[in-house]
């Protein structure tokens, strides 16, 4: 059914439909919207047989989802941010004990300097983990992406984060097409779970294991990751013949046949990428895009087979790898690796900065001539740098960075959050 | 002639297979059908109270569940010891995930069989004084004030014994551990620090508090199954003697777990929704110096020079115990 509908609201009602039974959260911007309906639709009986539990903190929220996996419960939270951070113990303790929890990650910078606005350095610190982390172009495929997230957790005892931009999906209000309780149920079948703490056939769950065995339990966990490489396609084809649309799957290549730019970025910023790739083809450039939706497991072969042919690839990235540059890049590079192509990383959109159309366009343009850092900070204000730089060099108490560059571009207060 | 009312000491004594007792009233250790949830073959040291006190209270919670029982385990000695790769001595579904998070796990496991109408299924979680008062103590809080339907059992041996025996919140004054050394003007941990978190417990007036010595079998076991026999959150506190980290002997355990009752320095009491409902009464009140003499790690009390001063701080928290829970009973 098509509604126009808020990102946030529209992730809920999808996971309402996939029937969760233990649904935990904390709240934070801008994941707010999200367990605030799902609160609601539980107290108000809309969704039934589900437990909505306030929990007082992040750690606490995964916590409690792992205790009710473990016991067999369809299980979602939701967080974001310094959230994800909070709760990040818990987060590699879920994907080690195989446990099929659901988590969207309203993507958001982490402090300090707190900022509450979008970018994807929480979803990416957590890249290691163990879990698969499915990244929303638009707030369709967020919606989407829950449905599936539940099947592929499910099938693999693997825990799966969706990540949506924070604020730009979240709060976005857009046309979404809300799939029918009936198209769910026949996509997602009940929880099987593959061990259960059950008092009918006891087990003991999280053992220590040590040396003897240590590497053989990390390599299995691995070998998930690369057997979801495997399911990803296959589940986003069972989801496109029974929801009639395209949504999931490892990689979405744009205009890339003959390319000999690729774009290469996560996220809702493909929007803006797609439209830039659309003018810049009706000059004559040959250029083209790829949207990396599965981060965890890394498509290599994928990025690959998509970039193959070209003769560079930038990566657009809303994550910085401080010391070191990108973080999608460094993937993608190894995804290029043997291949002659030159690459460039771009940092933009950090903290919520606006990711601008013409910044694109002149940034592939150079790009498209060969005349680009390998690392660029797409629209940086060097003046501001350079004042803080300077200001360091020649005064020891220069006080705090953040206050200073306020100050040096003219702003003196903040939004309160 | 007055009827006159003979005391069997045996009656509620420690002894564990009382045959004065009526079945019904006998330990569950003395039941043939006890459950051995926690089997023989961990690794704990011998004489481990936490051991024991894990052995007592799950096979009493097993017995008043009819076995419908999930355990939660923080990290710390009784996971280590319980659970070393590919074996176990759990004999009941169980499952550990962190160090801090016991309680918001088992609220988890909770949810979950509310959820699909098991209700008979209940859950206890257990931890380490460490993983309780200190690094779990923010889910155990979260936990008790929403009342979910938990027993939160802590297992207290005054300090982080997995990691070699350093200084929790639980740790006593003057106590050596292996971050608080007896050196400087006042050697050992220091007196006016640390909290006693069964009071605390109550202040959320929680459905049941309870603690609990490893020395009280059947105290304990009583304990557990009032516990069991409430919905809602409930915590259970069981002092447990650690030989090892106490510098104390094996056989010693049951010793100290009685002297740390007989001297007021650990008062056994229940409590609901926030009131004190009954108390254990000191038989044969005891000064504190009997206690510490046989641990190694008040040893620096008792040199050439005892440390008077310190052992008398030492009374004065026993003595004010005393007064405060009312240990001596008509006496006081
Ligand atoms: C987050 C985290 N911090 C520290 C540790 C290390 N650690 C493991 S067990 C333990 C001590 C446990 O003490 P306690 O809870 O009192 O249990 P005990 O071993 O004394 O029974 C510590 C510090 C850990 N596993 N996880
Ligand atoms: S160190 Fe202490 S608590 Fe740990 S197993 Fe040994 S006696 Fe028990
Ligand atoms: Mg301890």
């Amino acid at each position: 059914m098509l509604k126009q509908t808020e990102g946030s609201h529209a992730v809920a009602e999808a996971v309402a439909l996939c029937r969760p039974e233990v649904i935990c959260a904390y709240p934070i911007s801008p994941q707010t919207h999200i367990v605030e309906a799902l609160g609601e639709m539980v107290k108000g009986g809309d969704l039934a047989r589900c437990e909505f539990i306030n929990v007082e903190s992040e750690f606490a929220a995964m916590s409690v989802a792992i205790g009710a996996s473990a016991a067999g419960a369809r299980t979602y939270t939701a967080t974001a941010s310094q959230g994800l951070l909070f709760m990040a113990e818990a987060v590699y303790n879920a994907a080690g004990l195989g446990l099929p929890i659901v988590m969207t990650d309203a993507n958001r910078a982490i402090g300090a300097p707190i900022n509450i606005w979008n970018d994807h350095s929480d979803a990416l610190s957590m890249r290691d983990s163990g879990w698969i982390q499915l990244f929303a172009e638009t707030n369709q495929e967020a919606l989407d992406l829950h449905i599936i997230a539940f099947r592929l957790a499910e099938e693999l005892s693997l825990p799966v984060m969706v990540c949506m931009d924070g604020f730009i999906l979240t709060h976005a209000y857009e046309r979404v097409d809300m799939p029918a309780q009936a198209q769910v149920d026949r996509y997602l079948p009940a929880y099987e779970p593959r061990q259960v703490l059950d008092p009918r056939d006891p087990v003991s769950i999280g053992a220590m294991v040590g040396p003897e065995a240590f590497s053989e339990v990390r390599y299995l966990a691995h070998a998930k990751q690369l057997q979801a490489l495997d399911r990803i396609p296959v589940l986003a084809a069972e989801f496109a013949a029974i929801f009639g649309r395209e949504s999931g799957g490892l990689v979405h290549p744009y205009r890339t046949e003959d390319a000999e730019t690729i774009v290469v970025a996560m996220g809702s910023v493909m929007g803006t990428i797609k439209d830039v790739v659309d003018e810049m083809r009706a000059g004559g450039a040959a250029i083209g895009a790829l949207g990396i939706c599965s981060y965890r497991p890394a498509p290599l072969a994928a990025i690959r087979a998509a970039v193959e042919g070209a003769k560079r690839v930038v990566v657009v990235e809303k994550s910085l790898a401080v010391g070191l540059g990108g973080i999608l890049a460094t993937d993608v590079r190894m995804a290029m690796s043997g291949l002659h192509l030159h690459g460039y990383t771009v940092i933009a959109g950090l903290g919520g900065r606006p990711i601008l159309k013409s910044s694109l366009h002149r940034l592939f343009e150079r790009a498209g001539r060969d005349d680009l850092e390998h690392v660029t900070f797409l629209d940086l204000n060097w003046d501001v740098v350079n004042r803080v730089l300077d200001r360091e060099r020649a005064v020891r108490r220069s006080g705090s960075i953040a206050e200073n560059v306020l100050r040096d571009v003219g702003v003196t207060s903040t939004p309160g959050v | 002639m007055e009827p006159q009312i003979i005391k069997f000491y045996q009656t509620g004594s420690f002894a564990v297979g009382n045959r004065l007792l009526d079945d019904s009233q006998r330990s569950v250790q003395a039941d043939m059908r006890r459950s051995n949830s926690l089997n023989s073959g961990h690794r704990a040291c011998q004489g481990c109270g936490e051991a024991l006190g894990a052995r007592y209270a799950i096979d009493a919670a097993m017995q008043a569940t009819k076995n419908q029982l999930i355990a939660v385990n923080a990290t710390g000695c009784l996971e280590v010891f319980s659970t070393p790769y590919p074996e176990t001595s759990w004999q009941l579904p169980w499952i550990h995930s962190l160090f801090g998070n016991a309680a918001a796990v088992a609220t988890g496991v909770a949810a979950a069989m509310r959820v699909k109408g098991r209700e008979e299924v209940r859950v206890i979680a257990q931890g380490g004084d460490g993983g309780t008062t200190d690094i779990g103590f923010g889910c155990l809080s979260g936990m008790f004030e929403r009342n979910d339907d938990v027993l939160y059992i802590c297992y207290d041996n005054e300090g982080y014994m997995n990691t070699g025996v350093q200084r929790s919140s639980a740790t006593p004054p003057a106590a050596r551990t292996s971050t608080t050394a007896t050196l400087g003007a006042d050697p050992g941990n220091v007196f006016g620090q640390g909290k006693f978190v069964p009071a605390i417990a109550m202040a959320h007036e929680i459905p049941y508090v309870a603690t609990a010595s490893v020395a009280y079998l059947r105290d304990l076991e009583a304990k557990v199954h009032r516990a069991m026999s409430l919905r809602g959150a409930r915590y259970l506190h069981i002092f447990v003697p650690c030989p090892l980290g106490w510098g104390a002997a094996s056989e010693d355990t049951i010793r100290l777990a009685r002297l740390v009752v007989e001297t007021g320095l650990f008062p056994l009491f229940e409590a609901e929704h926030g009131e004190v409902t009954g108390r254990y009464h000191i038989r044969n009140r005891v000064p504190v110096e009997e206690y510490l003499k046989l641990q190694k790690r008040y040893a620096h009390l008792f040199g050439k020079r005892p440390a008077v001063d310190t052992i008398g701080r030492i009374q004065a928290m026993a003595d004010r115990n005393i007064r405060r829970y009312g240990l001596l009973g008509e006496e006081a």
